[in-house]
Formats: C-alpha cells, structure tokens, sequence
C-alpha cells in the first residue's frame, strides 16, 4: 500500500459549451500523502473546485474528463461506473462545500440529511430498518455533539435555516465526516464565515484530522488559512499546476510570479508603510488558449521564452514550479 | 405559519368577498327586463298580486337596501327562485353541484397524474426527443379549443370505436344510492363495481377534455421548477453524499420541485370552474356548467346570479388555501 | 447625472428591446408560425378578396356536400358546404375576421388601459394604487368564461357585447405587469435624476419608464390574445358570442356537432383553423418569451 492517499496525474476536464471548448483543468497533477493535509489554493477560474469535482465523478454534462488518471488508495477513479463510485462517495471520500446554506436541503431536517448519510454507508449499523435508523440517529447526535453545536439533541430536528452560517458549516462537516472517510476535500469551508468562525471551524477539522488519521485537501484562496493548516501547498492558476512544496517554504520563498504576486498582495499588520501590489491583469479566457505560459500577460519578468509550453520541472527538495526563470532571490516578506 | 399572519391574509380575504357581492348585485340591477315580468312569463296575475310580489322581492326598495336584503338573503342561502325549476334556486344548484365537483376533481387528478411525471421526466432528459415530445405536447394542449377536442374525442372513442359512451354521466342501471354524492366514492363505497366502471367510463372523456389544458401548464411549471431543483448545490451535495440516484432524484429533488406545481394547480382550479361550462355542454354532463348555459338562454337570472357568486366564492377561496399551502410546503418562508 | 445620461439610459432600453426582436427571429420555429399568424391576419384583412364564395348565402341543392376529396365533392367548394349549402372554406376565412378582429381589438384596448392603469399605480402609487390593487383583486376573484358569460347574459350576445366583456376582465393582466415593472424601475437612479432636472412626472412615465416595459407588454399581450381568441370561439360555441348568419369558428363547430356521424367537416375544419391560429400565437409568444429571456444573452 502506498503512502499516497491521492495521486491525480495529467487530469484533464473539459466542458463543451455553446462557445466553444473550455479546457477547466488542463494537465494537473498533484498528490496527496496519507493524513497530510494539502492545501489547493488559486482564485476563481483556477480549476481548483472543478479539480476536486471530478475526483468525487459530479462532473456533469456538458463537462467530462478528456484525460488522466486519479488514484485514489490504490484504486483508479477515472472510468469508474456509477455504482462503484456511489460507494466511494460519502463513505471513503467525503466533501463540502462552500456554502452551507445552499449545500442543504432546506426541505428536510438536520437528522433527516444525517441519519441519511449513515444509513447509506455505515456498516456498523445492524438490525431491521428501524433499529438501524434508531442507532443512526444515536450517532448522528453524537456528531452533532462532536462539530460542537450545543443542545444537540434537541436542535437536530431543526432546519438548516435555523442554523447560523458556522453552525451550518459544522453540520455540513458532520455529514461529511459521519462515515469516517479516509479523504475529506474541503472546498472553501471559510469563505462564507467571519473571522472568528472561520478558525472555529478549521480547528475542529484539524482536530478531527488528528482523532481519525484523515487526509484533507483544503481548497482556498486565502493563504492564511493555507499557512496556518496545511503542510503541503498547490498552487494553481487557469487550469494548471504552477507551484507545489511544504507550504512553509512555499511561503517564504515563492518561486513562480503569481505565488509572489499572491503573497506581495496581501496587506501586512508589520511594516504598515510598505505598498500592496496587486497583481494587474485579468484571468485568460480558457477557450482556445494559445500554447505560451498562461501567466505571460501578466508576469513582470516574462520574456521571449516565454511564449511556449511551459512544463513543470524540479526546483528544489519537494518543490515543482512552471516557469522558466531561475529561482528570484529576495524575500518577500520584508 | 403564525397565526397573526393567517389572520391578516384572511383579513384580506373578506373586502374581495364583499367586493365580489356587489359587483354580483349590480349586475343584477343592470339586467335588462323587469324581473318579475320574465319570472310570471306568460301568466296573467291580478295588479295586486304583482305588486305584492315586487314587494316580496324587494324591488321597490332604493338600491342599498335592496344589497342589504340581498346580502342577507344571500347568508341564508336563500338565492330566491327559480321560476324555470319551480323550485328555490339554492336547491336546483345543489342538486347538479356534485356532477360538476366530481368532474372537476377527476380533471384535476388527471392532470397531476399526467403533468408530473413528464414534467420530472423531461427535465430529467433535457433536450431529448422525450423532452421535445412534452413540450410540443404542452403547446397542443394550450391551443386546443376545447369544445372541439370533446367533439373529436367523442367522435372517436364513442362513435368509431364504440368503447366508451356518447355523453352523459351514468347509465339507467348504475342507481347508487348516495353517501358523497361522488358517483366514483359512492359505488365504490357501496361495493358496485358495474357502477363504478360505468360510472369511470362516462367521466374518462370530458376529465381528459377538461383536464388537458391544465396538465399542459403544470407540466411546464414541474419541468421549469425541476430543472431550477437539478441545478442547485443541494442535490451536488447529496450526490456527494454517495446516495443512489433514486434517492437523489425522488426525495431531494422532487419534494422541493413540486412546490410549485401545488400551488399553480390550486390556481389553475379557477381554469377547471370556467371551462366546465364548455366542457359540461359537449358531454351532456349534468352539472353546474351546463345548468349556467342554459339558464342564459331561459334568462334565469336568479340562477345566474346565485351560481355566479358560488363560481367566484370558490375560485377567491381556493386561491386562498393555494397561499397558504405555499407558505406550509415551503420550509423557508414560513412566516 | 446629465440629462444626456438619462436619455442615454433609454436609449440603451430601446436598443436592448431591438437585440430582443433579432434574437426572436433568429429561431426558425418562432418565425415560421409568426408567418402563420400573419398570414392569418391578411386572411382577415383580405377577406372578400381570397373567398371564393358569399359566406352567407344559402344553397339547398349543395347541403352538406363533402370536401373535394371524397365522392360528391367539387374543386368549386373545396372544404364541402354546410347544412345550409354554405361554402365552408368561405365561411372560414370570413370567420378569421371575427376571430382576429376581436382578438386584437380586445388585446389593443386592455392593454392600453391596462398599461396607462399600471403606470399611473406604480408610479404614482398611494390611494390610486390601493384602489386599483383591490378592484383587480375583486375582478380577478371571477373565474374568466364565468365572468364573460355574466356579462353577457345582462347585455345580450353580439360582438360589442363580447369585446366589452372580455376587456372588462383582460386589462388586469397588463395592468399588474406594468405595476411591477414601474413599481420596481421607479425607484432607479436614473428616474431620480430625470426628477432632479425637473421632468414632469407625465415625461418620467412616458420617456424613461415605457420603453422598460415594452418587452414584457408584448409577451403578455400575444399570450392573451391567444386566450381571448379561445374565449371567443367557445363563447360563440355556446351561443353566446356572434350570431347568425355571421360565420365565427365557434358557432361553425357548434352547427356541424349535430353532423359529426356523418358529415364530419362541418365541425372539424373551423376547429382546424382555431387550433393552428391559437397555436402559432402560443408559439410565437413562447418565442418571444425565450428571445427576451436574459439568460439567452449568455
């Protein structure tokens, strides 16, 4: 058995729309080892969720994957079919989503979208139908419990609606977790949070992590939360890997220019004087994408080499990037 | 829901209500003819007799208090008489009330029992040839004028066919007696089932008739709304979740999609109460509708009148129950 | 804001209305059956000159003749001939004209009062808007065939009869589409600015805010019209709505009915015509829906 939870080669996930071919994931690769967590950071447009949509198979018409391989635990998911995958789902590997209000069903209660997540995969469950949902509903307050919502008993009858933001969050977490997958991906768990909640909720997926040996892949933009909770980073940017390392040392020493116009960007409570600088330019149309580096427009060190297919090479211990430029000295943070 | 809310919405009910009584009762004033004249017809009574009966009738009274005995006599149930039945105008109505409730009912359940299942199904294959068929079809069912569908479907089934009768509502052998008043219920609950099947022979062709324009709207509003459903993160999730596609699709998506199909085919019951007159024609159906048509051309004006507020007493009431039955299905808006 | 930003403002409404129509005649479909409708309308307009026959006048020798394809049946009358000889192909073309007629001058009126109705309640609101929110609501508690045939039991069947009974009930709908429409723009900036500059508020209503409401008027005005028309033929099914001699597709379906054992074109050819006619207003206005649609400009 390997210590790779996670090995996605060469992914590449299409969509044909009305406009033409866009190529949303184009050649990624990226690997995840056992109860690390790894965090997959890029703005809107990067590939990232969709990434991570077609290691769970929701990939839907007009989308599909043109290429690649993902392995997970040993097992190849591309070309799996749908009852295998329904086996996976929820039970090895589980997901959340952004939004937690829109992630569940208003119509049906807290217990009702739980319990339905146990009774789905936990094979610990035994008995008849009813006794079965009698211990589901057991655990499923004991999840409750575990997410940290208080008076769990009492409010896992109640509707999503009747939640705040971070209580919904934490109980989209629970019904992930119910099953004690191997593999949690979470997709911006903190975007729709304040600050407070957000580390609230990180922590307690930290914990859960620690308590069941889980393997996390935590997609954001937000290179705080990156820094504080993930010990491998991704770094992706219109449908393509551009920077991988231990997240330390990506930090602090970035090699591609959109890592370093990613960290220069962010605003510092230290050094109050320094200038933010954006990053300028927008994001590439991802139809029909001519074959240069994809950053070229708006790179500051970009040159005439530059205008051809960029692969990503070795540039250092546990480190990959796409560019070409030799490692820029300097650090960022001062 | 809250139980102030309820009583605002209901509160909002009664001026429409009212309202509807006095645009019913000036209708009556602006009838041309003398009432009592086309009521005695062609018989011949005393002056004194006549003016006793303006008198019983209220017509010397200025118009406010006649709206007043009018709206009095109204919460009795008294809708005067009917000269043509030679009987009280509330009991003629009663009498064929149940025909067109029953026809109704059937219609509706058609309806439903057509629309949801292609509408779900449509958006389930978007695009298909299934897809395309449901919405051409929805399209026809719109266009179609109905007293000609009728005549076709009786043309066909009934004449050529012969397998289903020409009009009408039961045979002479089918005499159940009453419980509901339902033909369908009654036989059923009797235990005749010759009555029974008679009886759902008779109704299978004006339901369809009646039924066919209102399961062409629900079935564009079940597809509409399932589509919307289909596109939401919730149903990501659940697939996420590993549920079977059953699962997803029967519990997750259709108890949010119907949502709207309920509450337009409360609406759409308004559609059922007018085109039953057309319908109820064609079928020879002895119900409310056909007793409206030909009360015009008898100038039954008390029966027009009476029917005319049952018509819209039902129609603003159920439209009522459509508002609140929104407000208990849908979890969200629970005020 | 200037008054040229205003101005600029409806004009990017008016230019939006026509991207509308060239997205509405891009769809085959849509510009196929409103070629239909149109060709109806000239049947219409045209009537004396396309029909073959007087529609009125009775012929006994040719009662009940069948259509050209059956035996007995004449290239002169080609559709046969009703059970007072009357040449039904002529009888139908005069009857678009009743259909049509009514349908658009029932459409034309409701909606114009309709619309001068909702502008005037969304924009000027308070008691005006109270007053008619409610009796729309009262008129709207009268089931549509119920409503009309009310009306006409008082004042008699005829075609001004059934025109003003129908329009009593069809200005709603436009009504409550303008309402929303001004309710929701009148409170846009651009309104503000045209108030700033000291427009009067007849001005306001007329050059800033009609030209937002024209798609939406004329998606609902082609879907009543199909309604109406249906309406008219089941009245005149009934005998309610034009009386005889006139020819109206309705009153045509309900003389043939007693035929239909045998002589089935009577009954079956004018409903033919309504079907197609209803139809392609459907679809036509299911077309316009769609090219007005925001999410097709994606």
């Amino acid at each position: 058995m390997s210590d790779k939870v996670l090995e996605i080669r060469n992914l590449k996930t299409c969509f044909d729309t009305r406009d033409g071919m866009v190529t949303a994931v184009d050649g990624v690769s990226l690997s995840l080892e056992r109860t690390k967590c790894l965090g997959v950071v890029g703005e809107s447009g990067s590939g990232k969720s969709v990434t991570f949509s077609s290691v769970m198979g929701l990939i839907r018409k007009p989308g599909f994957i043109a290429e690649g391989s993902i392995i997970f635990d040993g097992c190849e998911l591309v070309g799996l079919d749908d009852t295998d995958y329904r086996a996976l789902r929820g039970k090895e590997i589980a997901m959340t989503m952004q939004d937690a209000l829109t992630a569940l069903n208003p119509a049906y209660t807290v217990s009702n979208q739980l319990i339905e997540a146990l009774m789905a995969h936990d094979d610990t469950l035994t008995g008849n139908k009813r006794s079965r949902s009698r211990q589901a509903r057991q655990k499923a307050i004991k999840m409750m419990r575990l997410v940290g919502i208080p008076s769990a008993e009492t409010r896992i009858d109640d509707y999503p609606h009747q939640f705040s933001g971070g209580m919904r969050q934490r109980i989209m977490i629970a019904i992930a977790l119910a099953c004690k997958p191997k593999l949690l991906i979470a997709d911006e768990p903190t975007t729709a949070l304040d600050v407070t909640i957000q580390a609230q909720v990180l922590e307690l997926i930290g914990d859960i992590r620690a308590k069941l040996g889980m393997s996390v892949v935590l997609i954001t933009h937000d290179l705080g939360v990156v820094a504080e909770y993930c010990d491998e980073v991704v770094v992706m940017y219109a449908g393509q890997v551009v920077e991988t390392g231990p997240t330390w040392d990506v930090i602090e020493n970035p090699q591609h220019p959109y890592t370093q116009g990613l960290l220069s960007s962010i605003p510092r409570l230290t050094n109050l004087s320094r200038r933010i600088e954006p990053i300028c330019g927008l994001v590439p149309n991802l139809i029909d994408l001519p074959p240069q580096c994809r950053f070229l427009d708006r790179c500051p060190h970009s040159e005439a080499a530059c205008k051809s297919i960029i692969a990503m090479r070795n540039s250092g211990p546990g480190r990959q990037v796409r560019c070409i430029q030799p490692v820029v000295e300097g650090n960022v943070n001062d | 829901m809250s139980f102030g809310s309820f009583i605002e919405r209901l509160a909002h009910l009664l001026p429409v209500l009212f309202g509807i009584s006095v645009i019913v009762f000036v209708m009556t004033l602006l009838t041309p003819g003398d009432p009592v004249q086309i009521m005695l017809g062609d018989q011949h009574v005393t002056d004194e007799l006549e003016q006793a009966l303006r008198r019983d009738m209220g017509l010397d009274l200025p118009p406010q208090e006649r709206f007043l005995k009018f709206l009095g006599n109204a919460i009795q149930g008294n809708f005067g008489l009917s000269f043509y039945h030679r009987q009280p105008v509330v009991d003629v109505i009663a009498s064929r009330l149940p025909a067109t409730i029953e026809l109704s009912l059937v219609a509706l359940l058609f309806a439903l029992a057509v629309a949801i299942p292609l509408g779900v199904f449509a958006a389930v294959k978007k695009n298909s040839i299934l897809d395309r068929i449901a919405t051409v079809t929805s399209l026809f069912g719109v266009s179609l004028p109905g007293f000609w569908f009728g005549i076709l479907l009786i043309l066909f089934f009934a004449v050529n066919l012969r397998w289903l009768p020409v009009s009408g509502r039961a045979g002479f052998t089918s005499e159940v007696e009453p419980i509901t008043h339902l033909l369908l219920l009654d036989s059923l609950l009797r235990g005749r089932l010759d009555a029974f099947w008679d009886a759902l022979r008779h109704i299978i062709l004006p339901a369809i008739t009646l039924g066919l324009p209102v399961a062409s709207i629900l079935m564009r509003v079940t597809r509409a709304s399932m589509l919307d459903v289909l596109d939401r993160d919730y149903i990501t999730f659940a697939q996420a979740k590993g549920l079977t596609k059953t699962q997803v699709l029967f519990k997750h998506a259709l108890k949010n999609a119907l949502i709207p199909t309920v509450t337009v085919a409360a609406l759409q019951t308004g559609a059922l109460l007018g085109g039953n007159m057309v319908v109820e024609t064609v079928f020879g159906w002895p119900g409310l509708g056909r007793l409206v048509v030909e009360s015009i051309f008898v100038r039954n004006y008390p029966l027009i009148q009476a029917a005319v507020m049952l018509y819209a007493f039902t129609y603003v009431t159920l439209n009522f129950i459509a508002d609140i039955l929104y407000t208990i299905l849908n979890p969200k808006v629970r005020l | 804001m200037t008054m040229a930003a205003t101005n600029k403002h409806s004009l990017a409404a008016e230019s939006i209305f026509r991207r509308n129509v060239r997205n509405f005649l891009s769809s085959k479909l849509s510009v196929f059956f409103l070629s239909i409708m149109i060709g109806f309308m000239l049947m219409a307009v045209f009537a004396p000159w396309i029909a073959p026959h007087d529609p009125n006048k009775p012929d006994l020798f040719r009662r009940l003749m069948p259509p050209v394809w059956l035996e007995g049946g004449d290239w002169y009358f080609p559709l046969g001939c009703d059970a007072l000889g009357r040449d039904i192909l002529s009888r139908i073309i005069y009857g678009s004209r009743i259909s049509i007629f009514i349908g658009v001058v029932v459409i034309l009126i409701a909606t114009t009062i309709g619309v001068l109705a909702g502008l005037a309640a969304g924009y000027l609101r308070g008691w005006l808007d109270a007053s008619f929110s409610r009796l729309v609501d009262i008129l709207l508690g009268f089931p549509y065939l119920i409503f009309a045939i009310a009306l006409i039991a008082m004042t008699g069947p005829g075609l001004h009869n059934i025109i003003l009974a129908m329009v009593y009930r069809e200005w709603v709908m436009p009504f409550r589409v303008v309402r929303g429409e001004t309710l929701a723009t009148s409170g846009s900036e651009y309104i503000e600015a045209a108030k700033a500059i000291g427009a009067s508020r007849k001005n306001i209503m007329l050059r800033e805010i009609l030209p937002n409401i024209l798609s939406p008027v004329l998606v609902v005005s082609t879907v009543r019209m199909a309604h109406v028309i249906i309406l008219e033929a089941s009245l005149s099914f009934l005998g309610l709505g034009v009386q005889p001699p006139t020819a109206s597709w309705g009153s045509m379906v309900a003389d043939g009915r007693s035929f239909m054992l045998g002589e089935w074109w009577l009954a079956t050819f004018p409903g033919i015509a309504i079907l197609l006619l209803v139809l392609s207003i459907n679809v036509v206005s299911q077309g316009l829906r769609d090219a007005f649609d925001p999410r097709f400009h994606d």
